[in-house]
């Protein structure tokens, strides 16, 4: 069986968001980047749990990135990939990313195009899709669960207060959501073994974005939070009716 | 012309729908034009939705699209908007919505805004404002293409009635066999889902176990609320993992968003901190999450939260 992770890079989940001062982008001074969770969480993990349940094949991981990003691309290799792509840009819009993936993808014959159901940058939930449409194929969203049998997969995938159960065939792209496997912590041996994994570099096919961002800016600080005594839960029925109007 | 892809479960048009096409008739008034929505599948009473002020309702009848799969729902809504013409194509992002989208935007070869929380600027260029960073941030996407596709983000308007029922009509557009088997579709009866919830009571590990839940339940359901919880619970296994909110779970924005024996580690508040209005339960007045929130109780939960529920009860048995 052979797979192909997508990965991003993001944000420490516990990083305090700040921009730089004219918010065009990210003030990155101080801030610790990190494999995007669900793309190392649950896509990676399940794509080397499926190739080792089946003993054979190769899992790839993909990222699009500078080359500060071969941090995250090693660990990658750590927790246990075989070989890991690079496609060298910087990229400012999902469509961008999605184009330079199909474009590596299209004649590698993957069976399986795994990425996380979204990153907790910029939580588009898109890319996934989009890889799926430049290659003309089935698409699975939010797989929670995912078992193969020969060629056939079956996923539960995350739906509005419940879950759907599909069937396909590969070659297909699936997105991971919380549940698809346990996270893996990469051991001694993977690390010393992932520094003598291929990782190459591939340039970027031309793209020009058709949506970009403009301006970040934080939300408008709480003022300050109103005590309501504990014995008085009256009162705060009161304020949610009458003040806040939410009740 | 801006066209609203209308989603329905089994036929039923829900909220989600309703808050999409007055999404697209407040867009389309903003460009001077006008807003037609667009039902898949054997549909219910598609003509409603002429209420929440789309001019035209269309219908593709076609039983391939009685189960969802991306291929076929995108040839679909591509087939409607090249008979329409329509510039501006306006979704719910749903778990549908959101595998539909990138889908669309290749196809269209459209920009797209993931999760739109306020309707287009359209006042030179056509800017939407969407969270980033998990809620902890907002930005404003610019959308350059000819077509441009946008997803609302549950809760972000209310649905509003604009307009009077229509007639339904028939639209064809031929579609490819789908490659999705979808064998089973089970959702939880009753509540409403957490994304599409506007009164939510959470809880954490204050809770100090699964068999003290009770309380939170009995005050969720005076309230007529949904019941969400923070990571640590769900990965102990105290809770079901679709209740988990924050971050790495299910970002919400309810009108109000009861915290109950949750301290507010950065990576919750991500998920709840668009919530309307916040109430913290808490015996630790250090706990971050006071910070985040409009209303405060420092107190010890298993006291307060039955002593919130009566107060609800009584509430309720005056209004």
């Amino acid at each position: 069986m052979k797979i192909l992770v997508c990965v991003s890079k993001a944000p420490d989940t516990t990083t305090k968001i700040k921009f730089t001062d004219d918010g065009s982008q990210l003030d990155s001074n101080g801030v610790q980047y990190i494999m995007n969770p669900y793309d190392e969480w649950y896509a990676l993990v399940r794509a080397l749990e499926l190739k080792e349940a089946v003993g054979s094949g190769s899992v790839t991981i993909l990222n699009v990135g500078p080359a500060a990003n071969d941090t995250v691309i090693r660990k990658g290799l750590a927790i246990g990939a075989d070989n890991a792509v690079r496609i060298n840009a910087e990229a400012n819009s999902a469509m961008f990313i999605a184009k330079q993936v199909a474009d590596y993808a299209k004649n590698e014959g993957f069976d399986v195009i795994f990425a996380g159901k979204e990153s907790i940058d910029q939580n588009r939930s898109e890319v996934a899709a989009m890889i799926a449409e430049y290659l003309d194929l089935p698409f699975i969203s939010y797989a929670s669960h995912m078992e193969m049998n020969a060629n056939t997969a079956t996923i539960k995938r995350d739906i509005e207060g419940g879950v759907e159960v599909v069937e396909v065939e590969t070659p297909f792209v699936v997105s991971a959501a919380k549940g698809l496997a346990e996270q893996r912590i990469p051991n001694m041996r993977g690390i010393m073994m992932a520094k003598r994994k291929p990782l190459n570099v591939v340039e970027a096919v031309d793209f020009e974005d058709l949506v970009v961002p403009v301006h970040y800016e934080l939300p408008p600080e709480k003022s300050d939070v109103k005590l309501i005594d504990p014995e008085n839960m009256d009162e705060l029925v009161r304020l949610l009716h009458e003040e806040a109007k939410v009740i | 012309m801006v066209l609203v892809f209308a989603e329905n479960q089994k036929g039923i048009f829900k909220k989600a729908a309703f808050e999409a096409v007055t999404y697209g008739y407040k867009t389309a008034q903003a460009l001077g034009t006008d807003c037609i929505a667009l039902t898949l599948g054997t549909v219910q009473d598609a003509g409603a939705l002429g209420k929440y002020g789309a001019s035209k309702v269309y219908n593709i009848a076609d039983t391939k699209l009685d189960a969802f799969d991306s291929s076929v729902y995108t040839a679909a809504i591509a087939g409607a908007v090249e008979q329409t013409g329509a510039k501006v194509v306006i979704m719910s992002h749903t778990s549908t919505g959101r595998s539909l989208l990138g889908r669309l935007a290749v196809r269209l070869n459209a920009g797209s805004v993931p999760g739109a929380n306020s309707i287009p600027q359209t006042d030179g260029g056509f800017k939407v404002k969407r969270s980033v960073y998990s809620g902890k941030a907002f930005t404003d996407y610019e959308v350059k293409s000819d077509i441009k596709l946008i997803s609302v983000m549950g809760n972000s308007l209310q649905p509003e009635e604009n307009g009077s029922a229509v007639e339904a009509e028939a639209m064809e557009v031929s579609l490819p066999e789908p490659k999705v088997k979808v064998k089973e579709v089970s959702r939880a009866d009753g509540r409403v889902p957490l994304p599409e919830a506007e009164l939510v009571v959470s809880a954490g590990r204050g809770m100090k176990g699964p068999e003290n839940w009770e309380i939170i339940e009995t005050l969720a359901n005076e309230l007529g609320a949904t019941t969400a919880c923070s990571r640590p619970v769900a990965d102990v296994g105290w809770r079901p993992h679709h209740e988990h909110v924050g971050q790495t779970g299910i970002a919400i924005r309810p009108n109000l968003y009861i915290a109950v024996g949750i301290s507010g580690a950065i990576q919750h508040l991500a998920g709840v901190n668009n919530s309307k209005t916040i109430v913290v339960i808490n015996k630790d007045p250090e706990a971050p999450f006071f910070k985040a929130a409009d209303y405060g109780v420092v107190a010890d939960l298993f006291d307060v939260v039955p002593r919130l529920t009566e107060s609800i009860k009584k509430f309720k048995a005056e209004s």
